[in-house]
């Protein structure tokens, strides 16, 4: 592909604690992610990814490696420490992300990007009803015409199957994939060029995986949105995922198009998750 | 009382109040936090109101208390006579005489003119908080002037029954800038305080706030497009007694034959109105 990618990450790092003179030396060795000396953890290190228009992006990796963080830094839920992230649809990726106001930033999570958590509780408020949850970034957008909301509310609810008539029911009474699918109906209201999924099918049964994994697909391909696809389930990313980076202690270790990650894998850690596939 | 200084509250307090009062005047609806005294009454029964009525009194004011619309429940009374008692001002019930009025959860009907102060007490001053429990959260979504939360709790009120449920306390757009809980006054008294005459003033004392709304100045009901902003209305009621139709009313039983019947909920207004009917006077 030599087209512009619609998001492109520079350098993105993340670190919890000060950093000391022992971590910040170039050759430091680390425990895992974690200085000995400072206790200083560094979830994510010099990240640097492109995503295109239309494609899914795996990202996979054992627990703690620093996937959700990234994709915590993307969503604005983590200040990154260190970086540079470019959106084409925000001022023609002329300007960083990362260091916009608080309004800006609100702004392209409410315009620009849609997230679906691991718990729907994070992305959900249980108490209200569905279709309020599903309204709500259509409200933060701007949108003060409850018919409006209301039908194109309805819309995606029945795009992720989900009854109509369920949809004054608050997301606590449904069971997780329902909960799921609600999120994924939330994240696409606002009709964001990028979706962000971190662990969507975590924790759900096979079938109602299967029947998840098939929407993101459904919708991929029909509204051509770009998605960065966290997972440690390589099922899931073989599945989705046209490209795949591996995670490994906060820094990329491999990438390259998913099928050949899977079928080649070259850094020894790769090469271990692979094999170690049921 | 001779032992307490005048108007209870000692000069210090009174000018920490003043100031966090002329605050709220420059920056309309603005939550100003302020250090909010003990009370000789229970915080959340008018500690906010009472702070404030204290730090403004002078010797010449005039006050009169409303709880509620009626001068002479024990709350309204009990605060007239602590303020008196440590004043010696003169107090009144009618609001044409009044130049401090402090209420509760009432904006008197008789329209308020430019000399006087409303002073009104306030629950939750936060209009976020059912949506976001954590201040400094909210503080900041004041900051960046997100209030997507107020709106949605009026978008689920919707939903759930198809119009917006919220009978007292419904939120407000101050000078097109903050989003303001105008304390538990029904919708029928929103409308008085945009570009109103007199300065109107705001006091949580258990939340530890003040914020005000100076005269004239804008103040919106929040309402989407399609689903106006409206009052309370009583069509085909009218009080029992005056038999006035456009104030806001009380919906009474008949403990003796079980028949609904309507009051003025401004027992003030209704008694002046009748004074000057010539009925008799009612107590």
């Amino acid at each position: 592909m030599f087209d512009k990618p619609i998001l492109q990450i520079k350098n993105l790092s993340k670190q919890y604690g000060e950093g000391c003179s022992y971590c910040q030396h170039e050759n430091a060795k680390l425990e895992r992610n974690f200085c000995p000396v400072c206790k200083t953890v560094y979830a994510c290190k010099n990240i640097s990814l492109d995503l295109h228009r239309g494609e899914i992006l795996g990202i996979v990796g054992e627990s703690g490696s620093g996937k959700s963080t990234l994709m915590k830094c993307l969503y604005f839920d983590e200040e990154t420490t260190t970086g540079e992230g470019f959106l084409t649809d925000y001022f023609n990726g002329n300007e960083n992300i990362f260091t916009q106001s608080g309004q800006q930033k609100r702004f392209i999570r409410n315009s620009l990007l849609g997230m679906v958590y691991q718990n729907p509780m994070l992305g959900l408020k249980m108490d209200f009803s569905s279709i309020s949850n599903i309204a709500e970034k259509q409200i933060a957008a701007g949108n003060r015409n409850v018919k409006q909301m209301v039908d194109r509310s309805n819309a995606l609810l029945d795009k992720v199957n989900i009854s109509i008539k369920r949809s004054k029911e608050p997301p606590k009474n449904f069971s997780g994939g329902m909960q799921q699918r609600v999120q994924i109906a939330k994240a696409l209201s606002s009709n964001p060029p990028i979706l962000l999924l971190d662990e969507v099918t975590t924790g759900l049964d096979l079938s109602v995986q299967a029947a998840v994994l098939d929407l993101i697909k459904t919708i991929q391909r029909v509204m051509q949105i770009s998605m960065i696809v966290v997972s440690h389930d390589l099922a899931v990313i073989r599945m989705l995922a046209d490209r795949t980076v591996v995670m490994l202690n906060g820094q990329i270790i491999e990438e390259g198009l998913t099928d050949q990650i899977l079928e080649d894998p070259q850094h020894a850690y790769t090469q271990q998750l692979v094999y170690s596939l049921l | 009382m001779s032992k307490f200084p005048f108007a209870f509250l000692d000069e210090q307090s009174k000018k920490e109040i003043r100031r966090a009062v002329l605050k709220g005047v420059a920056i309309p609806g603005y939550q100003v936090p302020f250090a909010s005294r003990e009370m000789p009454i229970g915080r959340g029964w008018g500690t906010g109101g009472l702070q404030i009525t204290l730090a403004l009194v002078g010797q010449r004011d005039v006050l009169k208390v409303i709880d509620q619309g009626s001068d002479e429940s024990v709350n309204a009374v009990n605060i007239k006579k602590l303020v008196q008692g440590t004043t010696g001002i003169e107090t009144t019930i009618h609001t044409k005489e009044a130049t401090l009025i402090q209420s509760r959860h009432r904006i008197p009907e008789v329209p308020l003119r430019s000399d006087q102060i409303m002073i009104l007490q306030v629950p939750e001053p936060e209009p976020l908080r059912s949506v976001e429990r954590s201040e400094f959260k909210t503080k900041q979504l004041h900051a960046e002037r997100e209030y997507s939360g107020a709106w949605l709790l009026l978008f689920e009120q919707i939903m759930r029954y198809n119009q917006t449920s919220q009978g007292a306390d419904y939120p407000v757009l101050v000078h097109d800038r903050y989003v303001m809980n105008p304390s538990p006054i029904p919708r029928f008294d929103n409308p008085k305080i945009h570009n109103s005459d007199a300065l109107i003033l705001f006091g949580a004392g258990r939340e530890k706030k003040i914020y005000a709304v100076p005269p004239y100045t804008k103040v919106e009901s929040l309402a989407f497009d399609d689903y106006p902003f409206e009052i309370e209305k009583f069509e085909g009621k009218a009080c029992k007694v005056t038999g006035l139709t456009d104030v806001f009313l009380d919906e009474l039983t008949d403990e003796q034959t079980g028949e609904t019947y309507y009051l003025c909920n401004d027992t003030s207004f209704m008694q002046e109105y009748l004074e000057k009917r010539g009925t008799v006077h009612v107590r």
